[in-house]
């Protein structure tokens, strides 16, 4: 498990497939990650607690994970601080207004075959390859 | 819920995580590597896409065969201003940190100070985006 191959990238996402299909049945709701950490972030949110327990698991799973394969754990940092600050806001912005993310719009969503996050998910695949092609040649 | 029950989503939330980070996607330069179509493409993304998405898809199509379980409706919401605007602006913020929020939580979970100024940061933008625009969605 050391050597990286995109038999890693097939096998993680399955991983993540199947962790959504689980949390779907068990909420009964789109277990995508910027929608069950925003809600927590809303007083009046009844169902709290398996959304901070979902996202405990995330952390410690990848943390486990990070532990036992060095292939996991590698971690290139590719930007400035401050952009990873602007990002932070933008993501968590776009996400909560958009109404999903790659898991909640990309993953679930178009694993359901839904118009609307397919089309959420062209159009942020698309301005994210914009904005990585202008960073990369201007910035850099 | 009973506790039982949420003992699941702790299970349920570390097979995630363990995706997550198998997959390589905790790794930013793996995911911009991914976005830079114009340059040294990496196709590793994609096949992490299509896992889930099969699997996700599969799986639904198999469990709305059975009765009493609660599924999520499968209806598309309209594809309106709020949808356009906000997935433009988390792609461009994607783009530029080579986050999303999943890998984000990954890396805070294992300290790593891009994660220590990106969550923060992404927690205020999700306030601001409930605060003036609903949590609805």
């Amino acid at each position: 498990m050391n050597h990286y191959t995109l038999w890693h990238a097939l096998i993680g996402g399955i991983l993540i497939g199947l962790a959504s299909l689980l949390a779907t049945v068990w909420s009964g709701k789109i277990p995508g990650i910027s929608g069950v950490s925003g809600r927590l972030l809303v007083a009046a949110t009844p169902d709290k607690a398996w959304r901070g327990i979902f996202l405990s698991g995330l952390i410690g799973g990848a943390a486990l994970s990070f532990a036992l394969w060095q292939s996991a754990a590698l971690f290139r940092p590719m930007r400035p601080l401050i952009v990873m600050f602007v990002a932070g806001l933008l993501v968590g912005f776009g996400t909560r207004l958009g109404g999903g993310c790659t898991s909640g719009h990309g993953v679930c969503g178009i694993g359901m075959g839904a118009k609307d996050s397919i089309a959420a998910t062209l159009i942020f695949v698309a301005t994210a390859m914009v904005t990585v092609f202008i960073y990369n040649r201007m910035v850099l | 819920m009973k506790a039982g029950k949420l003992v699941l989503f702790l299970a349920a939330g570390g097979l995630f995580g363990t995706g997550l980070a198998v997959s390589g996607m905790t790794d930013p330069a793996r995911v911009i590597g991914f976005l830079d179509v114009f340059g040294a493409w990496d196709p590793a993304l994609l096949f992490v896409m299509a896992g889930a998405v099969g699997v996700y898809g599969l799986g639904m199509v198999i469990l709305r065969r059975f009765d009493g379980l609660k599924l999520p409706s499968a209806g598309s919401s309209p594809i309106d201003y709020r949808l356009v605007i906000g997935s433009a602006i988390f792609g461009v913020g994607w783009g530029l940190g080579g986050f999303c929020p999943g890998p984000a939580l990954a890396n805070l979970g294992a300290l790593r100070i891009e994660a220590l100024f990106f969550v923060p940061a992404m927690a205020i933008g999700m306030l601001l985006a409930q605060r003036f625009f609903g949590a609805d969605r």
